[in-house]
């Protein structure tokens, strides 16, 4: 049972929108709402994910952060910073290969852009659905590592190749225990259409119904998220004291701001998956037997329980960040090769035998 | 109606780089000065040219990864309907990784995971 579905909703835009006029221009116009409301969605999270960064990083390192712009709380700091980026000077370099450099940021944009639009954010509220959802999302993601490869090699700077092909080895590398873990939820949901797998953990969610292997598949993935969004203690490829600012060492302004946004963006994405997937995203807290209690957790909108969870996700994957030093690069490979890589496919063997022998719950 | 969605994602991608780029681009001063086109170095002229070869060890792993991300294409429609077929979807995937982790300890006995 669920009061907020609005997939009716939907329904009756659409069909209001079209008595109205043409179909094709129905049509236009929702493609039109739909443009802004990822735009405006995207600069809103994006801005919120920043001050949420600067106090909690704040917090960890017993500063205070931001605290003068707009009020005590320093809650204008992040729309100045945002403003002042807009107004930089954008630099041409000379001997950069002009095509590929101004190529990159749209890849990087494009991707997280993608994997955006596919994340449920209640029960009908998500604009891109299709049956091999998940994987769709895994494959959008990995178009971001070629713009950053093409940023690094396309400026024509030592820094940024090196910080470019140190964060492509990184990236595929955990790519690996991504596909891996997300294979395990896909084996114990028996489905790869994202709005399923919310439904399917309508009792329990998934980190409860698959105990062990779950557990531990969150667990990789959380550290392999970290590594794939290039933040934590696996952020080499912009190592600052060694490489300035890594791939977008030459990017200025806004240009330079497209690699930011899309970073937190990632961010975000990363802790909607997870929550997505193991902690049931949209889905309320159910615990099968206890009505009542569930009946309560119903009244609570699913976006609500989408956006508490995602951030709730994000805060964890914050503190890890501010808390672990920075690996190096060969101890960044052996982990995921040596340790992660073989416990993923430990995991998906646990979790098939447990699957195909009916041991979860 | 999903194809037009998928485009009109992208379109948004696009556009948002596009429309900010050229407010930064209106807004955003514009002075020349051959010294700020030049590449960011530690206030030095870049010795040669900075398309430079590096580390071997880059492509062992781009290789490696090859492997094992067809691996998980492959792993993908398995998974779904591994709970309905039950022993034979085990069987099958018994075989799969088996192939499979043997390349990757041959490659880890080869030294190709040793970052040298």
């Amino acid at each position: 049972m669920n009061y907020y579905d609005i997939n009716s909703l939907n329904q009756s835009i659409h069909g209001t929108l079209s008595s109205l006029m043409p179909e094709g221009l129905a049509i236009t116009l929702e493609g039109i709402a739909v443009g802004l409301l990822i735009i405006v969605l995207y600069a809103l999270l994006a801005i919120v994910l920043i001050y949420m960064e600067r106090r909690v990083c704040a917090a960890f390192q017993c500063r205070i952060g931001p605290n003068r712009v707009g009020g005590r709380g320093g809650l204008l700091q992040v729309p100045a910073d945002v403003l002042k980026i807009l107004t930089k000077e954008i630099i041409s370099l000379r001997h950069a290969d002009r095509f590929l450099y101004n190529l990159a940021p749209f890849l990087v944009i494009l991707a997280s852009i993608f994997s955006f639009a596919c994340l449920p954010w209640n029960q009908g509220a998500e604009i891109l659905r299709m049956d091999i959802g998940i994987f769709f999302v895994l494959a959008a993601s990995s178009i971001g590592v070629l713009g950053i490869l093409l940023a690094g090699w396309s400026s024509n700077s030592k820094y940024t190749v090196i910080g470019a092909v140190r964060s492509g080895a990184m990236i595929i590398s955990y790519e690996l225990s991504i596909g891996l873990t997300v294979l395990t939820m896909v084996l114990l949901s028996g489905t790869m259409d994202i709005q399923e797998i919310v439904m399917e953990q309508e009792h329990l969610w998934n980190i409860f119904r698959g105990h062990i292997p779950a557990l531990l598949a969150f667990c990789v993935y959380l550290i392999a998220g970290n590594a794939e969004a290039n933040r934590g203690p696996f952020d080499l490829a912009e190592a600052e004291q060694e490489l300035t600012a890594g791939y977008h060492t030459e990017y200025s302004g806004m240009h330079f701001g497209f690699f930011y946004l899309a970073e937190y963006l990632n961010l975000f994405i990363t802790a909607g998956i997870a929550s997505t997937l193991f902690l049931g995203g949209w889905m309320p807290f159910h615990i099968p037997g206890l009505d009542g209690l569930n009946a309560v957790m119903d009244w609570i909108p699913g976006v609500v329980w989408f956006v508490g969870k995602t951030f709730a996700v994000v805060f964890l994957l914050m503190w890890i960040r501010w808390t672990f030093p920075r690996l190096r690069i060969d101890q960044v490979l052996t982990l995921e090769w040596k340790y992660l890589m073989p416990l993923s496919l430990v995991i998906v063997l646990l979790m098939t035998l447990c699957v195909i022998f009916g041991l979860v719950l | 109606m999903f194809f037009i969605f998928l485009i009109v994602v992208a379109l948004t991608a696009i556009a948002l780089v596009v429309l900010a780029m050229t407010v930064a681009r209106l807004v955003g001063p514009r002075s020349y000065n051959p010294q700020k086109a030049e590449p960011y170095e530690c206030g030095i002229p870049t010795r040669g040219k900075s398309w430079v070869q590096f580390h071997a060890g880059y492509y062992l792993y781009a290789i490696l990864f090859l492997m094992f991300d067809i691996e998980t294409v492959f792993l993908f429609p398995w998974a779904v309907v591994a709970a309905e077929a039950g022993v034979y979807a085990l069987a099958g995937l018994a075989f799969f990784l088996t192939v499979l982790i043997l390349g990757l300890a041959y490659a880890w006995k080869k030294g190709a995971l040793e970052w040298k």
